[in-house]
């Protein structure tokens, strides 16, 4: 009989408790089969939760974060009234949105348009699956990690064509067709930057490129590499910028030329899908940075060993958010800094310049492995 | 559209660009950096919880009031120069004669509900008698009190 199984820590965990526990049980009740059926489905429970957790208990944290952040930047205060410095506010946003009445305009399909925001938030939910959170926290330890990723991320530009298509709705048609261009035409760069570290690192599984930065700092594949690896972090956060649709590149909701983009006439629950999509994306796209640049859940250890130890005795997942926290940090501020290029400068930079430069980088890339490495 | 240019001035300034162009952004990226990691820069106010120590800027234009020093005198000599600048008729001066037959102010009447605070009338005085005041809650639910005399005491020429 075929059992299924997720193959992580967590449930080779499960997979020895579950038969202790059911040895209590009456004699009826055990059988090698029933236990792994058990074990199963009691390490995708806690896999579904923990990755809902990761991904939508990040949202709300960011919507704050982002409004603060952005507030800095143009010499403001931000959310200042409900709660601690504002805290409460965007929990007053979600409840808001969630109590809304929702509805499709006249002549939209119906079944396409309620379809788009929940394939939209596959991909961001799948990536998060994959990526190392610490030594042990991994959902899926896939050894085809970095192609998965790659391919999952075509679900975002199918959930934006199909929720602009579907709303019977000229901008917003407008917008997913602008949209569905742009993260096609990046995803290209997007897909070359990992290959890159693919190359460089000799694996496709997101534990094993982590492992491979252990040691200092200077071992991450930022720096390992002199001068490639940086070029590579920065073409990598060009490129998934792009891919996420956020500003400078945010062509797909140009608000001042789309009045919204794709999701121009979704509301309530349906639009929130979309909001908490962009920012699960954010969070996944840094997180896959910080896994393949910034050395994943390995503390940022300098070589003193004085210093290392105490670095050491912080957990991974600490690490790990700290890293992604900067990282998002870091295209927010990229976000509220620069001005959006047209459309065609948009596939201008990315043809002329940005495939171009990949492509040199990973023939150096190719060069310095078998020179060096 | 596209005008004609050599190849070698074409790679000339795609690496010319190579380099403005980052430079440009980092630019721009550190202007947002030094505002983000001032608060010091803060323009913003809050508002109605920090109505006793707000203060408002120089510029800041609000009500007419008259020049007054300690004993209530004031430096208008009526000459109605402020009624003239006045673009919507909010000013009238209505001058009066003392004992040496003196032209002098007699009262000063201010239209707050149709002054637009342009601040004409505080460039047109030829003596400095008038000024814009700083205080900023000048809502009324009376409409009777928008019309005030600013002078308390009558001009002494």
């Amino acid at each position: 009989m075929f059992v299924p199984s997720v193959t992580n820590p967590i449930g080779d965990f499960v997979r020895e408790l579950v038969p202790q526990v059911a040895a209590f049980l009456p004699a009826s009740l055990q059988s090698d089969t029933l236990n792994s059926v058990v074990a199963f489905l009691i390490n995708a429970l806690i896999c579904v939760v923990a990755v809902c957790l990761v991904n939508i208990g990040s949202a709300p944290i960011l919507i704050y974060m982002e409004r603060k952040v952005c507030a800095h930047v143009q010499c403001r205060l931000g959310p200042m009234r409900l709660g601690w410095h504002g805290t409460i506010q965007t929990v007053a946003d979600v409840l808001k949105m969630l109590f809304k009445e929702v509805y499709a305009p006249s002549g939209a399909d119906k079944l396409m348009f309620y379809l788009a925001p929940l394939i939209v938030l596959i991909g961001p939910f799948i990536v998060c699956a994959l990526i190392p959170f610490g030594r042990n926290l991994v959902v899926a330890d896939v050894s085809m990690g970095i192609p998965l990723i790659i391919a999952v991320n075509g679900f975002g530009v199918l959930g934006i064509l199909l929720g602009g298509w579907s709303s019977n709705n000229k901008y917003s048609l407008l917008g997913a067709l602008r949209s569905g261009a742009q993260m096609i035409s990046y995803e290209i760069s997007f897909a070359m930057i990992l290959l890159f570290v693919v190359m460089i690192s000799g694996s496709t599984n997101l534990m094993s490129i982590t492992m491979g930065q252990e040691g200092t700092i200077f071992d991450w594949w930022v720096f390992k590499i002199p001068v490639l690896g940086l070029i590579a972090f920065v073409l990598f956060f060009i490129s998934s910028t792009a891919e996420m649709n956020r500003a400078p590149f945010d062509i797909a909701e140009a608000e001042q030329e789309l009045t919204g983009g794709y999701h121009t006439e979704y509301n309530g629950t349906p639009f929130a899908m979309f909001y908490l999509a962009e920012y699960i994306a954010l969070v996944t796209n840094s997180a896959l940075a910080t896994t393949c640049f910034l050395g994943g859940f390995l503390p940022p250890c300098i070589g003193v060993a004085f210093i290392d130890n105490y670095l050491n005795m912080v957990p991974g997942v600490i690490w790990f958010f700290a890293k992604v926290y900067f990282m998002i940090w870091c295209y927010m501020m990229v976000r509220w800094t620069f001005v959006r290029p047209r459309v065609d400068q948009l596939m201008d930079f990315e043809w002329k310049f940005l495939l171009p430069v990949n492509l040199l980088l990973l023939v150096a890339g190719a060069a310095y492995i078998a020179l060096v490495g | 559209m596209a005008e004609k240019i050599s190849f070698f001035q074409y790679w000339n300034r795609y690496l010319k660009r190579c380099i403005t162009g980052p430079w440009s952004l980092l630019c721009g990226l550190s202007v947002t950096l030094k505002y983000f990691f001032n608060p010091k820069r803060i323009v913003t106010e809050q508002y109605p919880e920090n109505r006793k120590t707000l203060k408002m800027h120089e510029r800041y234009r609000g009500r007419l009031e008259m020049i007054e020093d300690a004993e209530g005198n004031n430096h208008c000599t009526a000459c109605g120069m402020c009624e003239r600048a006045c673009p919507n008729a909010s000013i009238n001066v209505l001058p009066t004669k003392n004992i040496a037959g003196k032209k002098v102010l007699g009262r000063y009447v201010y239209h707050f509900a149709s002054c637009t605070q342009c601040g004409l009338c505080v460039e047109a005085c030829p003596f400095g008698a008038i000024r814009m005041g700083q205080e900023f809650e000048v809502s009324t639910t009376d409409p009777s009190t928008l019309e005030m005399i600013l002078n308390k005491k009558e001009g002494q020429g």
